[in-house]
C-alpha cells in the first residue's frame, strides 16, 4: 500500500493547515503526549530554525463527554464530575456549579457557608497558582523553587484533605451548603500553613525575581496586549498580566467578596514575567483575604433549610416516614429545579469559570455548559507563541496554566 | 454608567417587534422579546439580525468580551436549535445572552469570527457537539472530537452508550515528510 494510499484512506487524528511555507522551514509537531504540555495539547509548529512562525493548537485528547454525561444524572450527581474540571482547584468548580444551581432554585445559603466557600475558593486558588508558578519554573531548571511551592501546597493538600476527606476531588460542596462543617482545630492549623507559605514564597522570591536566567527566559516573551488578550477571549491572570485589573471578584462579587479588603495585582506587558509576578501577587492577596475571612466567620448551621435540595438528616430518615420519602426522592429523583437557565461566572484560577444550565423543570439537568478558561486560552494561545523561539513554547504554554481536565472536558 | 443603568438602555433600546412587523422604538435588529434574567439581559432574536445586532454591542456599547456560544436541543420544538451566546463589558461589568432558534434541517448562524478572534475555537466545538454550521468561519475541524467521528454527541438523539467505529491502525509518519 503507497503511503498516499493510507493517508486519504484513513482519517487522521487531526486535519492540520499548517504545511511549510517556505522551502527552508519545517512542520513539526509537538504533544499531546510531552512532558512540556502538561495535560494533553498538540501543537503543530512551522519553524524556521529555532524560531515559531505558526503554530496550531489543537486539543481534546482527555475529552470524556462531561456534558453529555451530565444530561443522564441528577443535579446532585454532577458535583463529583465538576471537580475534574480544573483539579487544581476543584472546590472553585463545585461552588460556582453550586451557586448555579442555587440561583435556578432561588435559594439563598447561610452566611456561614457564604464565608467558608469564599475562604476555600481562595485555598484553592492559593494551590492552584503554586502548581502552576511550581511547573514553569522546574520547567525552566529552578528545581529547588519547584520543590519549596509544592511543599506547601501538599501541607495545603492534607490540610484540605482533613476538611473535605480528599486530597485533589473534593466533591464537598452541595447544592445549598457544604458536605461537613471544619473539623475543630483546622483554623489554628490553616494559621500555620499560612505562616509557613509566606516563608517559603519569599524564599522563592528571592531565588528568581532577579535572577538573570529566569528574565531572560520571561521577560519580553509572549507579550500580549490588552486589546489582543480581549480580542482572543483571555481572562484571569492572563488579561490582568497586560494592566488591566479586571477580576470577577472585584467587578460582580460573588460569595462574600464584596465585604473583603483586596488588591487586584496586574502586570505591565503581558509577557511571561508578568503572569509569575501576577500569580505570586494574587496568592498574597489571597492569604490576605483569607485571613479576613477566619476573623469574620460566623457561626451557624452550613445547610439551608429547603427539602427541595438538602438531605434529611440520618436520624430522621430511620425514624419518620417524610424523612424518608424526602431522601428517597432526593437520591431517585433528584432535586427538583425550576425550569429555566442561568450563566453564572466564577473567577476561576485560570480565567472565567462560567457555567451555563439549562433545567426542563425536573431533577436532572437539561443541559449543562462549561465555559472553561483553559480552553477559550487554547483558542488564542497562538498570540503568544507565534514569533518567539522553540523553548519560549515551554515557559509561554506553562504561563497559562491549561488545565487538560477543564479544557477538553 | 452603572450596570443598572447600561442594563435598561440595552433593555429600552432592543424592543421586540409587534407582530405586524414594526416597533414604536426603532429597534436595531429583528429582536423576538428581552428581558433581564439573574442579572443577565437576555435577547432573542432572528439569526439574520445576530451579526448586526453583536457588531452594535460590542461598537457602541462596549461588549469587548466573546464569553462563550453554545445550543440547546429541544427535540420536540419545530426549530429544534437554540444557539446561545454570551457576552460581557468589561467597562459596564454587564453580561447580554442572546439567542436565536434554528431548525435541525437548517442548522446555520453566522460566525462572529469577524468580530472576535475567540469565537473560533468555541464555534468550533459547538459544530462538533451540535452539528451547528457557522456561516464564515472556514475552520470547522473537529477540536474536541477527532476526524472521522460520526455525529454530533451533545444532540439528544445521539445516544449515550453509542460506540463509534474503530480507527485502524495507522503507521507513524515522519513530520518532515513534505
Amino acid at each position: 500500500m503507497s503511503a498516499d494510499l493510507v493517508t486519504s484512506a484513513i482519517p487522521s487524528p487531526i486535519r492540520t493547515t499548517l504545511t511549510p511555507s517556505r522551502e527552508d522551514t519545517v512542520v513539526v509537531n509537538i504533544g499531546p503526549s510531552h512532558p512540556a504540555t502538561h495535560g494533553t495539547v498538540q501543537i503543530v509548529a512551522e519553524l524556521d530554525g529555532e524560531k515559531v512562525l505558526r503554530t496550531d493548537v489543537h486539543c481534546g485528547y482527555l475529552h470524556r463527554g462531561f456534558e453529555k454525561e451530565c444530561e443522564d444524572h441528577t443535579w446532585h450527581n454532577l458535583i463529583p464530575y465538576v471537580d475534574r474540571l480544573n483539579y487544581c482547584s476543584a472546590l472553585i468548580n463545585n461552588f460556582a456549579y453550586c451557586e448555579g444551581v442555587e440561583k435556578l432554585m432561588g435559594i439563598e445559603i447561610t452566611p456561614r457557608t457564604k464565608y467558608l466557600r469564599t475562604l476555600l475558593a481562595e485555598y484553592s486558588r492559593v494551590a492552584d497558582h503554586l502548581t502552576c508558578v511550581a511547573a514553569q519554573l522546574m520547567e525552566l531548571g529552578a528545581m529547588t523553587a519547584f520543590l519549596y511551592l509544592v511543599t506547601v501546597r501538599d501541607h495545603m493538600y492534607e490540610h484540605l484533605a482533613a476538611i473535605t476527606g480528599a486530597r485533589v476531588t473534593y466533591s464537598y460542596g452541595r447544592i445549598g451548603g457544604l458536605a461537613y462543617d471544619v473539623p475543630p482545630g483546622w483554623f489554628a492549623r490553616l494559621e500555620e500553613i499560612l505562616v509557613e507559605y509566606e516563608d517559603y514564597v519569599a524564599r522563592v522570591h528571592a531565588l528568581v525575581d532577579r535572577n538573570r536566567i529566569f528574565i531572560d527566559r520571561m521577560r519580553d516573551v509572549g507579550v500580549l496586549s490588552t486589546a489582543d488578550a480581549l480580542h482572543w477571549g483571555f481572562t484571569g491572570p492572563v488579561l490582568r498580566s497586560t494592566g488591566v485589573p479586571r477580576d470577577l471578584r472585584r467587578d460582580t462579587p460573588y460569595l462574600a467578596y464584596a465585604e473583603l479588603d483586596f488588591e487586584v495585582p496586574v502586570g505591565i506587558k503581558g509577557d511571561n514575567y508578568d503572569r509569575y509576578y501576577v500569580r505570586m501577587r494574587e496568592m498574597d492577596e489571597s492569604v490576605y483575604m483569607m485571613r479576613q475571612l477566619v476573623d469574620l466567620m460566623p457561626e451557624g448551621p452550613i445547610n439551608v433549610d429547603d427539602h427541595r435540595c438538602v438531605f434529611p438528616e440520618k436520624q430522621l430518615v430511620y425514624t419518620e416516614i417524610e424523612s424518608l420519602i424526602n431522601h428517597f426522592k432526593l437520591v431517585m429523583e433528584g432535586p427538583v429545579v425550576p425550569a429555566g437557565d442561568v450563566y453564572v461566572a466564577h473567577e476561576g484560577a485560570n480565567g472565567e469559570l462560567g457555567f451555563y444550565m439549562v433545567s426542563n423543570g425536573s431533577g436532572t439537568p437539561h443541559k449543562v455548559h462549561v465555559r472553561s478558561p483553559s480552553f477559550v486560552h487554547m483558542g488564542g494561545i497562538h498570540r503568544m507563541l507565534d514569533g518567539y523561539q522553540l523553548a519560549d513554547i515551554v515557559t509561554s504554554f506553562g504561563s497559562v496554566n491549561m488545565i487538560g481536565g477543564e479544557c477538553d472536558r | 454608567m452603572g450596570t443598572e443603568a447600561l442594563l435598561e438602555r440595552l433593555h429600552a433600546q432592543y424592543a421586540p417587534v409587534t407582530a405586524d412587523g414594526d416597533s414604536a422604538e426603532a429597534p436595531v435588529g429583528a429582536v423576538r422579546s428581552r428581558g433581564v434574567s439573574h442579572g443577565v439581559l437576555v435577547l432573542e432574536l432572528d439569526r439574520e439580525a445576530l451579526l448586526d445586532t453583536v457588531r452594535a454591542l460590542r461598537d457602541q456599547h462596549g461588549f469587548d468580551l466573546f464569553l462563550d456560544v453554545t445550543a440547546v436541543d429541544w427535540p420536540d420544538a419545530p426549530l429544534r436549535f437554540e444557539v446561545v451566546w454570551h457576552f460581557y463589558s468589561t467597562a459596564d461589568k454587564v453580561r447580554v445572552r442572546l439567542k436565536t432558534r434554528v431548525a435541525a434541517d437548517d442548522a446555520e448562524v453566522d460566525s462572529l469570527t469577524s468580530l472576535y478572534g475567540s469565537a473560533g475555537y468555541m464555534e468550533r466545538e459547538c459544530h462538533d457537539m451540535y452539528g451547528i454550521r457557522f456561516r464564515g468561519n472556514d475552520d470547522l475541524r473537529p477540536i474536541l472530537l477527532y476526524e472521522g467521528f460520526r455525529g454530533h454527541p451533545l444532540r439528544k438523539d445521539y445516544p449515550k452508550q453509542k460506540e463509534q467505529p474503530l480507527v485502524p491502525y495507522r503507521p507513524p509518519q515522519s513530520a518532515l515528510v513534505r
